[in-house]
């Protein structure tokens, strides 16, 4: 009797409303477009979107760990730039000590380096990132102010541990033999480095939209994204799932901070917070605790930060957070905000 | 009549009271107490930043807004003040007009920033906050042709002022009174003026109905109050207060520029001064600043010794190294976040010592 | 028939910042069969069932289950001693296919073939929608969903709060059908429901809640024939309240 009474019937959503769904993924394809009608020349177009690609994919790296902890945990981390200062001195000091092979023309030896470094970087951020999540955090689950105050004196704190550790200056190391210089196609030369950047961030950025999607894990981050309570009622043990998650985003903060530091060749003990602003402006555009809407808004602000920079440098900065309000104005929650059950 | 001048809001406990005493009586007479130049530079910046951090305290501790534009506000008020001197000239007439114009455009970009929290969440109201602060001061930097950019604005400011100025010929009590020590008591009148104005402000219906805002929005909307007006009047209150307090330090330096105004480092400064003297009591301000500003100013000498005395052991004489004394102020600030979260000020009143 | 307590409260207090909901909650709840916690908006019945999920902790007295005390517990403990919960809202995990919510709520591991089709029978929504985001489901389907979460794994006890609040009759029969099916598998229910109609055709024990105290409790069916004691106790009588 019950399966005549409820007629099952699944809507079809308007083709209206799916391509407006889509349109923030527009908004990057949209933006290079534009840039280009702007630039002019083609070779110069193609060398800056590559450039704000592989800069957008970095900052890609850091932002992610740091929206889906804010979605998952509800805990916002202002010193995350501390696991990417960490990262590049540890992959740095990594690299300098194999020497040897970044010296090599060979561009396995010279990739097996870089892997290494990462690698170590990794290790070590994940752990800080224990450290800080049970120290730091736990504490204070729940106090939005006080998360604030408490991480950005854990940010104080670690940045000034890079010094003890590492002494007072930047440290400078160049990209290994094989990774250095550029392709040139055409008119334009484009940098092999980059080119790797965004491989490695395509990579990441399909690597965990399939953790998400189709692991058990994934699932679980979904769900405490949208009801932590839930999950817990379901019998997870949801402050595991929490640990996982932090230290994963401050090895990936990490992994971001060797890719930034090889970059830029100079790394700082506070090129993490100089950082952390286009990061928490790439987060806000994206929507807390969305990844998808993090990768979008970090290619945006890449490619408008290497647009402005050929076009009119004075006004970079402010650009970007041009760019943020108009965002804001049209979706004030950011491009994907999650829905949240509280 | 004490008890008005402080509107009603006085230390509550025997210690406060004493080492609030203390520290108005040693800025009222550092010139004499503490001569030197050196102790009369530090002197004013306790003023000053008691100023900055009292007003920090009005939207923070008060308000519950937590905002990273605050060296923003700083350095509209410096610059105005140093603009109008650098282009007018050194007359009073500068020196006012360049105040209030700070005070006026600090004020526009508060409405500004306070409008616009309306429709965001407070975590992205406060990235937006580093964001816009980081945004401005790249963009002083970049005007140069301005604001003298990274290098900043040397000026002129009235001669009464200056230490070319004497108008006492001999020594009073070994001290010379010049013009540097008349900036200095305008420095220190303003600031206390500034900060019993503050007091008054948040002890008055407004603040009341400020800190049930700050402690239950939703609750007070419920009751008939809109939230947003609070709100935005305490962040625009608050920007004036810090736009004076900048106005005052381009007086006293008679220099301006990104470093002593707009950088990240002043913002955290100011952070942890307000939290480790207490937030939500301004008394906090007086104390947090003092004993911030004197460890950065001193302790980096006593960590000089203690590094020398520990020079035989490796990494401990890295850690007490000067430079590394924000190390552990970071420490402290974070004990106490989690120990004393209502601050120095909070701990003495709840021992009621 | 003489039950065994499943599950029984005493004296439980539960303050929410400065509200004391629960002041002194005595509670037994049989096992095997369907106990019914009634009482007007505001009385503490959804407090009630956090306090015993663990989302909420008491500040007083204690709390039992198969013998053993849970009152401390932390929630996701709370749930892996038999316990399931069906919140008011439902819980339903919008941005995830009604498969992974199932998925999710089968924590052991893949599903049980005969269960599942069990459940598929009960609900069919679950299997037409199985690929579907469960957003896209309406109310009916999400409180069938929620309840099919609760299940999908067999508990000794499940807490379900006013599962047909909002819902069609249509839908109101299918959900009390299940729930009676339900019943038949020695699983207890301890059910908050608005709805006296629905809850006395399936209630086997009766507690209703004032005040956050429970003022009333016994069979069912004596307070179903009653309609003095239910004014007395609701306000109104309850036959006529649908």
């Amino acid at each position: 009797m019950s399966e005549t009474s409820i007629k099952p019937r699944l809507e079809k959503i308007p083709l209206g409303e799916r391509v407006f769904q889509r349109l923030p993924v527009l908004l990057v394809p949209l933006l290079a477009v534009t840039g280009l009608i702007a630039i002019g020349n083609p070779a110069s177009w193609l060398t800056l979107t590559v450039a704000g690609l592989a800069m957008g994919m970095m900052i890609f790296i850091m932002a992610s760990g740091l929206t889906v902890v804010f979605g998952l945990m509800d805990v916002i981390n202002f010193g995350h730039g501390a696991f990417v200062a960490v990262g590049a001195f540890v992959g740095f000091t990594v690299l300098a000590w194999l020497a040897g092979w970044t010296a090599s023309p060979s561009v396995m030896m010279n990739l097996a380096a870089v892997l290494i470094a990462i690698l170590a970087a990794m290790l070590v951020t994940g752990l800080l990132g224990l450290a800080f999540e049970r120290v730091i955090v736990m504490p204070v689950y729940g106090e939005h102010l006080k998360q604030i105050l408490v991480t950005m004196g854990g940010l104080i704190v670690a940045q000034q541990m890079i010094h003890v550790v590492w002494g007072p200056d930047e440290m400078h190391l160049s990209r290994p033999e094989a990774l250095q210089g550029s392709w040139v196609i055409g008119d334009a030369a484009i940098e092999k480095y980059r080119l790797l950047a965004v491989g490695i961030g395509l990579a990441l950025f399909v690597g965990m939209r399939h953790i998400l999607k189709n692991t058990r894990i994934g699932l679980l981050v979904r769900a405490g994204v949208e009801n932590g309570e839930m999950v817990e009622a379901l019998g997870y043990r949801v402050r595991r799932l929490f640990l996982i998650v932090f230290m994963t985003g401050s090895a990936l903060a990490g992994l971001g901070g060797v890719m930034w530091g090889l970059y830029q060749e100079t790394i700082t003990a506070h090129m993490g917070s100089d950082i952390m602003v286009l990061v928490f402006i790439v987060v806000i555009i994206g929507g807390l605790g969305s990844v998808e809407g993090c990768f979008i808004g970090a290619l945006l602000v890449g490619l408008l930060a290497n647009y402005t920079a050929f076009l009119a440098p004075k006004v970079a900065l402010i650009s970007t957070i041009a760019l943020m309000v108009v965002i804001l104005m049209w979706r004030p929650q950011g491009l994907y905000p999650v829905v949240k059950a509280k | 009549m004490l008890t008005r001048l402080l509107s009603g809001d006085t230390p509550r406990s025997g210690l406060l009271t004493v080492l609030l005493l203390i520290v108005v009586v040693s800025l009222a007479f550092a010139p004499f107490l503490f001569p030197g130049t050196r102790s009369l530079e530090t002197a004013a910046r306790i003023c000053i930043f008691i100023v900055l951090v009292a007003s920090y305290d009005l939207l923070l501790g008060y308000a519950g807004i937590v905002s990273f534009a605050h060296t923003m506000f700083f350095g509209i008020g410096a610059y105005g003040t140093a603009l109008a001197l650098a282009t007018t000239g050194p007359s009073y007439g500068s020196l006012i007009w360049g105040t209030v114009a700070g005070a006026v455009v600090a004020a526009v970009f508060a409405l500004a920033i306070g409008l616009f929290s309306l429709r965001v969440k407070a975590i992205f109201f406060a990235m937006v906050t580093l964001a816009v602060a980081s945004a401005f001061a790249v963009f002083v930097s970049q005007m140069s042709w301005l604001t003298g950019g990274e290098d900043g604005l040397n000026y002129k400011i009235p001669r009464e002022l200056t230490p070319a100025f004497k108008l006492v010929k001999e020594k009073v009590f070994g001290v010379r009174i010049n013009g540097k020590l008349l900036a200095y008591y305008l420095v220190f009148f303003a600031s206390t003026i500034l900060f019993l104005v503050m007091l008054r402000i948040v002890n008055s219906p407004f603040g009341r109905t400020l800190k049930a805002v700050r402690d239950n929005a939703f609750r007070a909307e419920a009751i008939g109050y809109r939230v947003v007006w609070y709100r935005t009047t305490a962040t625009v209150l608050s920007a004036v207060m810090a736009a004076l307090a900048g106005s005052l330090l381009a007086i006293w330096l008679r220099y301006t520029g990104p470093a002593t105004t707009l950088s990240m480092e002043i913002m955290i400064d100011i952070l942890l001064m307000v939290v480790i003297g207490g937030m939500g009591t301004l008394y906090g301000a007086v104390l947090g600043a003092t004993l911030f500003i004197l460890a950065q100013t001193y302790l980096q000498t006593l960590m000089g010794v203690a590094a020398e005395a520990t020079g035989a052991v490796p990494f401990v004489s890295t850690l007490v190294a000067p430079e590394r004394w924000l190390l552990w102020l970071g420490v402290l600030f974070i004990l106490s976040v989690y120990f004393f979260p209502s601050g120095i000020v909070g701990r003495l009143r709840a021992g009621r010592v | 028939m003489s039950a065994d307590i499943l599950l029984s409260l005493s004296g439980v207090h539960t303050h929410i910042g400065p509200y004391h909901i629960l002041q002194g909650v005595d509670l037994q709840v049989p096992e095997g069969g369907v106990t019914v916690l009634l009482g007007r908006n505001g009385a503490g019945k959804t407090t009630t069932l956090r306090t015993i999920m663990g989302l909420w902790t008491a500040s007083q007295g204690d709390i039992h289950f198969a013998d053993r005390e849970i009152t401390r517990l932390a929630t996701p403990e709370i749930s892996r001693r038999g316990i399931a919960f069906v919140p008011e809202d439902m819980g339903i995990f919008t941005d995830l296919t009604v498969a992974e919510n199932m998925v999710l709520a089968a924590a052991s591991g893949p599903m049980e073939g005969k269960r599942l089709a069990w459940i598929k029978e009960l609900f069919p929504p679950i299997g037409t929608f199985w690929n579907s985001s469960a957003g896209t489901l309406s109310g009916g389907q999400k409180q069938m969903l929620a309840v099919a979460r609760a299940i999908i794994e067999p508990r000794r006890l499940i807490l379900i709060d006013e599962p047909t609040k909002g819902l069609a009759p249509a839908v109101i029969k299918a959900m009390t059908d299940a729930l009676r099916d339900l019943k038949d598998t020695d699983t207890t229910i301890l059910l908050v429901e608005q709805n006296f109609a629905m809850a006395s055709s399936i209630g086997d024990t009766v507690a209703v809640m004032d005040d956050g105290r429970i003022i009333h409790s016994g069979p069912m069916q004596a307070l179903a024939g009653d309609a003095a004691l239910q004014e007395k106790l609701m306000g109104l009588s309850l036959e006529t309240h649908q």
